[in-house]
């Protein structure tokens, strides 16, 4: 039985007087990797922001575990408590830059969540381990590469056990040597069953691993399937050209 | 040049002036200064969250405060307001103006530093579940502190100079126990050389704090 775990309706956001998303609909099953994929400027990552509330959307509809939100009324106490389930890896990492590794990981569970310190560091430590940084612990931001940050980002997001975590873009800002150890993790945690909803440009990763394909072009989502029939019967033309691009460049 | 009578002096003056500027220098310094960061904090983080009405009302304190002698302030909290009834002692009439005037400088480099932060770290603190006062006090105000202790330890040291002033509304420190002294010997160009260099032995010091405090405060600051 699917359990739709996040569905988002009729969302609209503007920027002034631009419109940068123009009524999309999505939804997410429970244990689903998807990506949404589409050019600079096509609303994705706004998209992504709007649903953790980072940007306040001007109209839509939220339903998440079951429960149904209006995205542009919702409250200050609503907000906290879909948080509470859910977890944001930032393109840019935005890793607190006065913790350590492991600080980055335990402060939300601490702070947050009240948690006891020594439960947090266990939690915290089993976190870090799990995305290869077990020798990182006591280490600054300023002190790891950039890949190495996405890594701890990813296990801030990890340790609050979310239901769901929303990436977006998390190897933009790498090079292209790092990107490997971020989609490996990336990988491995959606082979665990971990839902999640990513922003890429990583064409392989949208392939490999997404089980469902969101194209946005232009605020709307234009073209939504498996991540099979997207890459191999794409329907649109536009579509056809994006892929035909990337595969290309290859 | 310096006979053995002007030896004398400056010998016997330097505990007189030493012992005011250890007993109401410092603790003038460190009162004022302690309150003007309070000031300072509140002020700058009302303009960073941009709390409407209370964000007027601290670009006001900072536009007069800053525009106005410090001289000036003194004369009017200290010789003005007895005028409307309100009588202020000395010494907490000068830790008052001087907490006042610093508060302002102090908030304006207080709101550069917490601009400095970047902001991405505020939206991952909500991400993790962190209220906004979480964030400021756990996450943002600490690396503000680390930009601003520099500009702050600057601030400090300006105000053990100026504190000089309060001897214009009859606190007896250094500088006021230093007149005393030339009053009585008539050797004012050797008596305020010494009380100059005791100051600089009282910024030097601080300096050398400053240097230690960076230090410390440098662990996260690669």
């Amino acid at each position: 039985m699917e359990q739709t775990m996040l569905e988002v309706k009729g969302i609209i956001k503007q920027f002034d007087k631009l419109e940068v998303l123009k009524g999309v609909d999505i939804s997410v099953t429970k244990g689903e990797v998807v990506a949404i994929l589409g050019s600079s400027g096509s609303g994705k990552t706004t998209l992504l922001r709007c649903i953790n509330f980072l940007e306040r959307a001007d109209a839509g509809i939220l339903v998440f575990d079951g429960a149904e939100y209006s995205l542009s009324k919702i409250s200050k106490k609503e907000i906290a408590a879909i948080r509470q389930k859910t977890a944001f890896v930032f393109q840019n990492y935005n890793l607190f830059l006065n913790k350590t590794a492991l600080q980055n990981v335990t402060e939300g569970l601490i702070v947050a969540r009240k948690m006891p310190k020594e439960k947090a560091i266990q939690i915290g430590k089993k976190a870090l381990d799990k995305v290869g940084l077990s020798d990182r612990y006591e280490y600054y931001p300023h002190q790891l590469s950039g890949g190495q940050k996405q890594r701890v980002a990813i296990a801030r997001a990890l340790a609050t056990e979310p239901e769901i975590i929303y990436f977006d873009e998390p190897t933009s800002a790498l090079d292209p040597e790092l990107t490997g150890e971020v989609l490996s993790v990336m990988k491995q945690l959606a082979e665990e069953g971990m839902t999640m909803l990513v922003v890429t440009h990583e064409m392989g990763f949208a392939r490999n691993v997404s089980t469902k394909v969101i194209f946005m072009e232009d605020g709307q989502v234009l073209e939504a399937g498996s991540a099979e029939e997207f890459f191999e019967h794409p329907k649109e033309a536009r579509t056809k050209a994006f892929i035909s691009n990337f595969t290309e460049q290859k | 040049m310096i006979d053995e009578r002007l030896l004398e002096i400056l010998v016997d003056s330097f505990w007189k002036i030493l012992i005011p500027g250890i007993k109401v220098t410092i603790p003038l310094t460190i009162l004022a200064f302690s309150f003007a960061l309070v000031i300072a904090v509140i002020t700058a983080m009302v303009q960073f969250a941009n709390v409407r009405i209370l964000k007027q009302v601290a670009r006001f304190y900072i536009w007069v405060i800053r525009g106005t002698p410090l001289l000036v302030q003194l004369y009017v909290i200290f010789y003005g307001l007895p005028g409307i009834g309100i009588v202020i002692d000395p010494f907490p009439c000068a830790v008052l103006v001087f907490a006042i005037n610093e508060g302002a400088y102090c908030a304006e480099t207080m709101r550069a530093a917490l601009e400095a932060v970047p902001s991405g770290q505020l939206e991952a603190g909500y991400c993790v579940g962190m209220s906004y006062l979480q964030i400021m006090r756990r996450i943002v105000l600490p690396q503000a502190f680390r930009t601003a202790f520099p500009p702050l330890s600057n601030s400090l040291i300006g105000m053990v100079k100026d504190t000089s002033l309060a001897a214009n509304i009859t606190v007896l420190e250094m500088f006021m126990a230093t007149q005393r002294i030339v009053a009585r010997t008539y050797e004012p160009l050797a008596l305020y050389i010494e009380v100059g260099l005791i100051y600089l032995i009282f910024s030097t010091v601080l300096t050398k704090v400053q240097r230690v405090g960076e230090k410390k405060l440098s662990a996260y600051n690669g």
